[in-house]
């Protein structure tokens, strides 16, 4: 047990090293988020409300949570799916031939994930202050943070499943047209859902990030389409649900 | 040719031995990579599978670090069971893979930092037993530097530090000389055999170089097509070929040389034809002066003389029907490259 948490501890501190030294990495992924927000920020102003968003809420406020959504569904991907660069890179095998449990691998690998991309998250919600979101109370802000984590959490799961069933990278590209980009733009990030015909909300409905962007623009601007308890509820089970698939997938895995 | 590759005649049993294998097989599909295999690996002992790419190795060593599970058999690994007590084998192994497996965003030090956390060692452990592994290949200067800018040589010997620094029982080590030049290839095994005799850890390596097994190896086991065909020491594998060759390349008396030679008792046969004789003999260095002072009584003019020592290759000529050489993906380092962990 003690040896897991050390191994944890290990997996951890290797993502921080990485994370740190890719430099374009890691200007890389916080790039297109911000641009997003800066960009249609500035776009639409922060001034008058758009039809579907409540009165007296501006875009930036609207739009800065679903945008730290966005941050957190890739960057929480891409460290689920960077199983694979160390599948192509060999590192892979040195993890797997070690003593240490599948479990603790996992939960290495998800803490380093976590970390980074709450880093990241923090980064554009600093942004979003700057650019006219309101800046949120204590308890707004500590909230979002569980919001965070349980969309982290959940995406990393879903890397993780991806990443344990792909022999390469080559299916790469596919993931993130197909998966990545639809998560996102149905998940009420960039306007409200009530502009989708129905059949699309549908989908929307389905997806967990909907409810992790719906969770922070209650945390953080004091509005939103459900519960905050329904989003926690959700989001938790599609997390649990997502890490255990991801845990299970990757503990069966064989490395050639 | 065939009547020997068939059936190879039972293994010895060694008692408390470090790795034993019983009816080992692996099944990809139709294809059967390891077909009932029957192996033990002394403790202490540097053993050598030696084969060509494709033969089984790389699968047998897979199966014993626990990284694929076998279709049928058992295997032991210092007591444990590769298939129900995987987190002890791994415990009691440390692993060279053939394909590097470093961190290239990390440096030496990092890596083996990385890997002592994920064995458990704790840290005035860890700074111990890594300066010491350092030192152990000579990369004690280089522990700073990002591993992307080692050289293939430089990732290789801090994997084989890396392999060495949770004091395993037993090292495994899948090629690890591919793909590295002559000098180098030196230097590894140097350090194995250093590791091997100096701190008693058993070694199991897997080669397609003769040379390499012949040099390193006290056993070796010849593989073919996911069987053992041959297994003993190199000297013993080479005593089977038989006797040395000399070949004289003559121009003149060769009849009377012949002669003369067919009286000496320690030439085991003669085979003569055009100007060339070819002598069977053992020990055949020393016997070369005296068939030189043989010619010159008998004014016999020999052009040249040739000494071919029985090597692995011949051994694995002769139980394969092949030449490793001429196998695809055994021949150029470039092909290796190519062909790299498919073995």
């Amino acid at each position: 047990m003690i040896k897991d948490l050390y191994a944890i501890y290990s997996i951890w501190l290797r993502e921080m090293l990485r994370f740190f030294r890719l430099k374009s990495r890691l200007f890389g992924s916080i790039a297109s988020p911000f641009f997003f927000l800066a960009f249609l920020g500035m776009g639409f102003g922060n001034g008058a409300s758009l039809p579907g968003i409540p009165p007296g809420i501006g875009y930036v406020s609207f739009l800065t949570p679903g945008i730290i959504g966005m941050t957190l569904l890739f960057s929480a991907t891409f460290a689920g799916l960077s199983v694979l660069w160390d599948r192509e890179f060999g590192f892979l095998k040195e993890i797997m031939v070690s003593p240490v449990s599948r479990i603790a691998i996992v939960l290495g690998r998800t803490a380093g994930g976590l970390t980074t991309g709450i880093l990241q998250a923090i980064i554009i919600m600093l942004s979003g202050i700057l650019l006219g979101m309101k800046v949120p109370s204590l308890q707004g802000f500590l909230l979002s943070l569980v919001f965070m984590v349980l969309i982290a959490t959940t995406f990393i799961g879903l890397g993780l499943a991806f990443a344990s069933k792909m022999e390469d990278m080559s299916g790469f590209s596919l993931i993130m047209n197909f998966l990545i980009f639809p998560l996102f733009f149905l998940s009420g990030a960039l306007f409200p859902l009530d502009r989708f015909p129905p059949v699309v909300k549908v989908l929307a409905y389905l997806n967990p990030l909907t409810y992790g962007v719906d969770g922070l623009r209650y945390s953080l601007i004091g509005a939103s389409a459900f519960s905050p308890a329904v989003d926690f509820v959700i989001l938790g089970s599609s997390c649990i649900a997502l890490l255990s698939l991801g845990a299970y997938l990757f503990d069966t895995t064989e490395v050639n | 040719m065939n009547d020997i590759t068939d059936e190879v005649k039972p293994t010895e049993v060694i008692k408390d031995a470090a790795i034993s294998m019983r009816g080992l097989t692996k099944e990809f599909g139709e294809m059967i990579a390891v077909n009932q295999i029957d192996l033990d690996i002394k403790k202490g002992e540097l053993f050598g599978l030696l084969g060509a790419n494709g033969a089984g190795k790389s699968t047998i060593i897979k199966m014993l670090t626990t990284m694929i599970t076998p279709t049928s058999g058992e295997a032991r690994v210092w007591g444990y069971d590769v298939a129900k007590e995987r987190k002890e084998v791994r415990s009691s192994i440390g692993v060279v893979f053939q394909d590097p497996a470093v961190d290239g965003m990390l440096t030496g030090r990092e890596n083996l930092d990385f890997h002592g956390r994920m064995y458990g060692m704790d840290a005035s452990c860890r700074k111990a037993r890594i300066a010491e592994v350092l030192d152990l290949v000579d990369l004690t200067e280089k522990a700073e530097v990002r591993m992307q800018d080692y050289s293939g040589g430089m990732k290789r010997r801090l994997e084989i530090a890396r392999g060495l620094m949770h004091y395993p029982h037993v090292l495994f080590l899948d090629e690890p000389t591919i793909g590295l030049d002559a000098q180098t290839r030196r230097y590894i095994w140097q350090y194995i055999r250093n590791m091997n005799k100096e701190l008693g850890v058993t070694i199991i390596l897997t080669t397609h170089y003769m040379e390499e097994a012949d040099f390193l190896c006290d056993r070796v086991a010849i593989m073919d097509n996911g069987k053992i065909v041959a297994l003993d020491t190199p000297e013993h594998l080479k005593d089977l070929i038989g006797s040395e060759t000399i070949t004289l390349e003559t121009v003149e008396g060769k009849d009377a040389l012949m002669q003369i030679l067919q009286s000496f008792p320690w030439i085991k046969s003669i085979n003569a034809s055009n100007g060339t004789i070819e002598l069977q003999v053992d020990h055949a260095q020393s016997r070369i002066p005296e068939i030189m002072l043989e010619a010159n009584r008998n004014s016999a003019v020999i052009t040249s003389v040739s000494l071919h020592k029985p090597t692995l290759e011949d051994v694995f000529l002769k139980y394969t029907g092949r030449k490793i050489r001429d196998l695809p993906g055994s021949g150029s380092s470039m092909a290796n490259m190519m062909f790299r962990g498919r073995g």
